[in-house]
């Protein structure tokens, strides 16, 4: 086959190629398991600008604005990282979009690496974007070139829902060619880009109006589609779940969910009426469930212990029974702080000096663990500087926070900026490893690198501190344990608001640049 | 060949669990076979448990091998192949007395893995020149040839 090769692809991989094949422009996001290799694979294609963004908001945006003056843009993050986007997601449906724009999140069913396991199903149709939700790596590929045309068609963002074990598995895929997709043109329309209220609600009368044909187009799309086989037993499913029913029951018959919003109530109902027993697999929230329920089709509900946590092809006759999930996970080793990683001394002299400690997402949150057990909160990205104006206010002197360098350019900046508007005194430690440590690696502002590894201009944390309003900055070694826990009792007995950069590279990183 | 071949590969992060699984993914691919692989990432190089699942044949369906159907089981350290043996289907292939071998005949233990590989190549469906080319493919120039020794090393061990 001409133009056509075979490649052996991770899902974020084929996603990220399946969105340049499909002539992307743009493509922004932040670090984020199980998100991260999107863009590390996008940063290849010299025909796209691709960029690690300082958030998932600023990513958001980036990747809006550029397809509504014309271009073909894609956002990526893990689930909790669209958190951050929420605001731009929930207005980018009213106002459409101009080229292509298309929205991936990678869930974290399991919680492999992630603070909670929500379900962004929920959020695509809370946002009434249209959702699709590939089962591997082929279907991630085809999924994002398609997901470009709907979008313009329907002149709507669209969302593409990855699972960890979608967008970490790999498999061969068949790859093509980038289509040649011209800019279009960027016309002013006030009443479509500006969401005034008057405007705003024209626009939502609108949306839905777009919401029934994207409708119509999941009824008759042969994205949802029925396998007729042995018509004793019928799965509705989508995403992985597909595959693991399969897997288990080869002969069974299927309603394959690749559109599940808008729902394609019509096929939903004409294959429950051709079965004997019908069962809904899928991961996480009852969301098929529930939208089978409100349709009045009776099915066999899976015990609620299965909206926790991953689903495995074993787990499938259980669910068949109605039994209980039962995992077991004993003895599975839990990542701890790497052997010479520049946190560890922190946490050691934090420990010693009895203090509270406000955490928050990265490596350092494995202080926590034993035998440091040294961080006392992880919350969100940028909870550390926050949650610790909030410690203050109850416990007073023995509280400090800590944060990373990545995630206090993340969404610590106006934290730190609250707590000196606010005159909230104390000490805030960022924990400065140059890069964006367990995610593996990637540059962020402070590095003074880009994606595509070209160096900008590189932001000094010292500087924004003080602009910040921190009293006192200074800056550390964390290996000088002794200055270090001298320093921090120092700045702890004065009525100050400082802040301590212990900075030290990650060892990987060290390691990674001997090579 | 009737289903697909299920490969569990485990260990702790650092020990190369994902690229060993990665050279039998292209030695499946240079076999004109469809493959799958499974595994999850971001807490491999702090050494946590690491898995990997290998699937391929004519067709692979899930990309996790169910519990019990693996036909061949890998570790890179004891405690946790003891600890997934479970997926491992009745008389199915633990390479195990493999992993004590190479504390003995492993000149290079980081190319342990390699030397896994070369172990599990006798048992598989795949031409040695494929293995060859594979190995090529994932693994960077410089370390190339300790890693071509090993595999030929666990090729030939004898149990």
């Amino acid at each position: 086959m001409i133009n056509k090769k075979i490649d052996f692809l991770s899902g974020d991989e084929a996603l990220a190629r399946g969105a340049w094949e499909a002539g992307v422009k743009v493509a922004a996001s932040y670090p984020g398991t199980p998100a991260t290799e999107i863009l590390e694979y996008m940063a290849r294609f010299k025909e796209v600008d691709g960029q690690w963004s300082v958030n998932e908001k600023v990513a958001f945006e980036v990747a809006l604005g550029a397809s509504i003056a014309g271009l073909r843009s894609l956002y990526a993050s893990k689930h909790v990282g669209l958190n951050v986007a929420m605001d731009p997601l929930m207005t980018s449906a009213y106002t459409g979009i101009n080229a292509g724009f298309v929205i991936v999140s990678a869930d974290d069913p399991g919680l492999h690496s992630s603070q909670n396991e929500q379900d962004n199903r929920l959020l695509a149709k809370m946002a009434k974007v249209p959702l699709l939700e590939p089962s591997s790596p082929s279907e991630a590929l085809a999924f994002a070139k398609l997901g470009f045309d709907i979008s313009e068609k329907f002149d709507i963002p669209l969302m593409i829902r990855l699972t960890t074990r979608i967008a970490h598995s790999k498999e061969d895929v068949l790859t093509g060619k980038r289509k040649a997709v011209r800019p279009r043109p960027f016309k002013p329309d006030i009443a479509k880009y500006v969401m005034v209220p008057g405007n705003a609600y024209r626009r939502h009368l609108d949306l839905e109006k777009r919401l029934v044909k994207l409708k119509a187009y999941s009824e008759a799309s042969p994205l949802n589609r029925i396998e007729l086989g042995n018509k004793k037993i019928g799965f509705i499913t989508s995403s992985a779940s597909y595959l693991y029913a399969k897997e288990m029951y080869p002969d069974a018959s299927f309603l394959k969910l690749g559109m599940t919003n808008p729902f394609p109530d019509k096929k939903a109902l004409e294959f429950s009426s051709k079965v004997k027993e019908l069962f809904v697999i899928e991961k996480l929230d009852p969301y098929i469930e529930e939208h089978l329920m409100m349709l009045g089709i009776k099915f066999k509900a899976r015990h609620p212990s299965f909206r926790i946590g991953e689903l495995r092809p074993e787990y499938l006759p259980y669910i068949i029974e109605g039994e209980e999930k039962i995992e077991d996970v004993s003895g599975i080793r839990k990542p701890v702080l790497c052997p010479g990683c520049p946190h560890q001394p922190v946490f050691q002299v934090l420990k010693r000096l009895g203090l509270v400690v406000t955490g928050d997402i990265g490596c350092y949150t494995l202080g926590a663990l034993p035998p440091l057990e040294a961080l006392h909160t992880c919350i969100c990205m940028g909870s550390g500087i926050t949650l610790f104006e909030g410690f203050k206010k109850a416990l007073g002197r023995n509280v400090v926070g800590v944060i990373g360098d990545s995630t206090f350019i993340h969404t610590g900046i106006p934290g730190l900026i609250n707590l000196s508007y606010n005159k909230t005194k104390g000490v805030i430690l960022i924990l400065d490893n140059s890069t964006t440590a367990m995610t593996g690696g990637q540059a962020h502002p402070g590095t003074g690198i880009t994606l595509k590894g070209e160096p900008t201009r590189k932001l000094v944390l010292e500087d924004v501190c003080r602009v910040c309003g921190a009293e006192n900055v200074d800056a550390i070694d964390p290996f000088k344990v002794k200055e270090l826990e001298e320093l921090i009792k120092r700045r702890l007995s004065e009525e100050k608001l400082s802040v301590i950069i212990a900075r030290h590279p990650c060892r990987l990183l060290e390691k990674r640049s001997a090579k | 060949m009737k289903g697909p071949v299920n490969v569990l590969f485990c260990g702790r992060g650092g020990q190369g669990v994902l690229t060993a699984s990665e050279v039998v993914g292209w030695a499946a691919i240079y076999t004109r076979l469809h493959v799958k692989k499974s595994e999850v990432h971001g807490m491999a190089q702090r050494g946590g448990s690491v898995e990997s699942h290998l699937r391929f044949g004519k067709e692979v369906v899930s990309p996790l091998i169910p519990k019990g159907r693996a036909d061949h089981l890998v570790p890179f350290d004891a405690e946790e192949g003891k600890r997934l043996s479970s997926f491992l289907k009745p008389g199915g292939n633990d390479l195990l007395p493999y992993l004590k071998r190479a504390e003995m005949h492993l000149p290079d233990k980081k190319c342990l893995n390699i030397y896994m590989l070369g172990a599990l190549s006798r048992s598989l469906p795949l031409k040695a020149d494929v293995w060859t080319a594979a190995i090529k493919k994932v693994i960077p120039e410089k370390y190339l040839a300790q890693n071509l020794e090993a595999f030929k090393l666990g090729r030939e061990e004898k149990i």
